[in-house]
């Protein structure tokens, strides 16, 4: 996969986060080498505009979602939030500038201090940044908590572990809000919960989003749930973006093969569908010694010579709709201009 | 009916529970973790088993293998095995059982194998205590097995650590290890949680490949109907220790019966459904089973509960189409049932997620 390439950052006013030519990379040691976890990415969010980013284990995904709150900071790349290049902030700029950026992770459990009661949990952000007065924090808590549907007296009284891990979850997420930020990450937010714990919590995303106007980083392994959520996808595989389209388009038409094989990968909750044939061996190489050229060749049922030396740029191939590969499942004859940066 | 099935249909269960129950001692008094399941499973058949976190599933194929701690645990009811109980058995009687005749994949890999033994060891291990073979020859069987389950490079993988290897090769470590003494019976509890989507759909590929292969029945316990509907041929969907519907895979989800199975497979995220469409959801929670509801166990959560819902447990009945059980006074499709589907429609409450039913 590709690519690099920026042919699909929009030049609009409502662009909220706007990250370019990210790369993280994590030295091994002593020995020199490194952990190419992040490759040279770019991507854009909107105002109110839900972005997944999908891809299998060790594509990136999470040390994407991570290095947007510089948790760490990333060794290159731009990413300009509200206007802002965080890259530049220190110490306690930052700081001020995560109240508006908070994340949600995907042990909901472990995500929570286990000796504190909830209301605490909940109320901490609100008492280090000092925001009015101990009764108003505490007005404000018991509000969220109630949106998200935690009964505030229980979580008065009540440590996480008395909780299912469903409702953990709905309280890292009010956690989240009390700050009141306009961006929220959520990182495999519902790979842990029971299918119909899931869609509580993903229909919970839903009505907070448009209640509190809320942007969305929506990072899973489950191509259906992300495609329920958003309206932009990103598909990653070994530090790179390999497409990037609006959600809908991007399930009818998946133009890059890697996705092709994600799609069919997906088991399908019917038994009169024929089991499709996976079309992909292995696993994805290791990310410190990444594939010269496209980085999917290894695998890719279409990789020519040209996939093993030269790297696919981004580019689009229909109206929206992003593609970093040589030899795409639509499109690929017809003329394209590939726009360069 | 093709003939084959008419031989199959005659054919001895391989597995046979009656009745079990497996009630465990807590604090708080006693958890009915599974509570009256009666199942069998044929020679070369496979059974899914479904269900939410605590519904009994585990339990239940840990019951039937016995690896379940003798202390603090009630159990009834009966195992049988070859026509041979089993349910009384102590481990050391078990011993002969384990591995040769049933064997366990589990859901963690990483857990699940000595993480300070080389993986070859772990592999020959069984084959030279049950099969009585020399390290040489367990060696060769073990990379036979390592190229079966499609491992790149045997020998030199035979020689690692597990955290050598990534998680899904420990998957197939673990395959090749339960498959070493040639077993009857697999089970296979939540074996595809861990690992990535498409390295999913590669594992169970290779585990229905190696019950075709050896005539072997699997148990295939899951949270994720998606997986099952691929990869077996019968369902039993468990709800608070119980099983509420059991039926031919095909039939369960073209003619669910049970409220419950119905609401299940309404909340899976589908990719034939428009983004951003509303999730329908179960509100609530998996009943307490120290404490379970006096009724049926799922009426509290259920949109067309009833008043005898609430007061008289369903007792397993027998649907219109064949093998087909289920616990329900109102069933998807009756009078009662359409009745309070009209309602909930009018009032909105019925989320819509395409023709289900």
């Amino acid at each position: 996969m590709a690519g690099t390439g920026k042919a699909h950052l929009r030049n609009t006013d409502d662009v909220l986060l706007r990250v370019e030519d990210l790369v993280v990379e994590f030295p091994i040691g002593r020995t020199g080498l490194k952990v190419n976890a992040v490759s040279g990415i770019s991507f854009d969010v909107l105002k109110g505009e839900t972005l997944g980013i999908v891809g299998e284990s060790g594509c990136g995904k999470s040390t994407t979602g991570r290095a947007i709150m510089q948790l760490p900071s990333p060794t290159s790349g731009s990413i300009v939030f509200n206007g802002t290049d965080l890259t530049t902030l220190s110490g306690e700029a930052m700081r001020e500038a995560r109240t508006k950026i908070q994340m949600i992770f995907q042990d909901p459990i472990s995500s929570l201090n286990p000796r504190r009661n909830v209301r605490d949990i909940v109320l901490e952000p609100l008492s280090i940044w000092n925001r009015g007065t101990k009764a108003e924090q505490l007005a404000t808590v018991d509000k969220i908590l109630e949106h998200v549907g935690i009964d505030p007296e229980r979580a008065a009284e009540s440590k996480p572990h008395q909780f299912s891990g469903g409702q953990c979850q709905r309280i890292s997420i009010a956690r989240s809000l009390v700050l009141n930020p306009q961006m929220i990450i959520c990182d495999e937010p519902v790979s842990a919960l029971d299918v119909s714990v899931q869609a509580q919590v993903v229909n919970l995303l839903e009505d907070l989003k448009k209640e509190f106007g809320l942007t969305l980083v929506f990072i899973a392994h489950d191509l259906a749930v992300v495609k329920n959520i958003s309206d932009r996808i990103a598909v990653m595989y070994l530090g790179k973006i390999c497409e990037v389209s609006g959600s809908e388009d991007l399930y009818r038409n998946p133009a890059h093969p890697y996705t092709d094989v994600l799609l069919s990968a997906i088991p399908v909750p019917d038994p009169t569908v024929a089991v499709k044939k996976i079309s992909v061996e292995g696993e994805p190489p290791s990310p410190v010694s990444p594939p010269a050229g496209c980085r999917f060749n290894t695998r890719c049922p279409n990789a020519s010579d040209r996939c093993r030396s030269e790297e696919p740029t981004l580019r689009e191939i229909e109206p929206s709709h992003f593609v970093a590969c040589h030899h795409p499942l639509f499109g690929g004859d017809a003329p394209v201009t590939v726009r360069s940066n | 009916m093709n003939p084959l099935d008419i031989v199959r249909s005659e054919a001895e269960p391989l597995v046979e529970t009656v009745e079990i129950k497996t009630h465990f001692k807590t604090p708080r008094g006693i958890a009915r973790a599974v509570d009256g399941v009666s199942i069998q499973i044929r020679r070369g058949q496979s059974l899914g088993v479904v269900g939410e976190s605590g519904s009994g599933k585990t339990v239940l194929s840990r019951s039937i293998m016995g690896l379940l701690p003798r202390n603090g645990v009630i159990r009834e009811g009966s195992v049988r095995y070859q026509g041979q109980e089993i349910g009384n058995r102590t481990p050391k009687e078990m011993r002969s059982v384990w591995g040769r005749e049933m064997a366990m994949i589990f859901q963690d890999p990483m857990t699940s194998l000595n993480p300070v033994m080389k993986v070859g060891k772990q592999i020959t291990e069984s084959l030279r205590l049950h099969l009585g073979m020399s390290a040489s020859e367990a060696m060769t069987i073990a990379e036979k097995l390592f190229r079966d389950v499609r491992i790149p490079e045997p020998t030199r993988r035979l020689n690692q650590y597990p955290h050598e290897l990534s998680g899904g090769m420990r998957q197939r470590v673990m395959i090749a290890i339960a498959m070493a003494c040639g077993p009857n019976m697999l089970f296979a509890d939540e074996p595809t949680t861990a690992l990535d989507v498409t390295v999913q759909a590669q594992i169970l590929e290779l585990i229905s490949e190696q019950k075709r292969d050896r005539n072997m029945s699997l148990l295939l316990v899951t949270h994720n109907l998606g997986v099952v509907a691929g990869y077996t041929d019968e369902i039993a969907v468990m709800y608070g220790g119980k099983v509420v519907e059991k039926a031919p895979t095909k039939t369960l989800f073209a003619d669910t019966k049970m409220p419950y199975t119905e609401a299940l497979l309404r909340s899976i995220p589908r990719l034939d459904q428009p983004s951003h469409s509303r999730l329908a959801t179960i509100p609530g929670r998996p009943p307490d089973i120290v404490h379970p509801p006096k009724g049926c166990r799922f009426a509290p959560r259920c949109a067309y509960v009833r008043d005898l819902c609430l007061n008289e447990e369903p007792e397993l009945q027998q649907a219109s189409t064949p093998d087909h059980t289920f616990r329900c006074f109102y069933p998807v499709g009756s009078p009662e049932y359409l009745e309070r589907k009209v309602e909930l429609t009018r009032k909105g409450e019925l989320v819509s997620t395409g023709d289900l039913s």
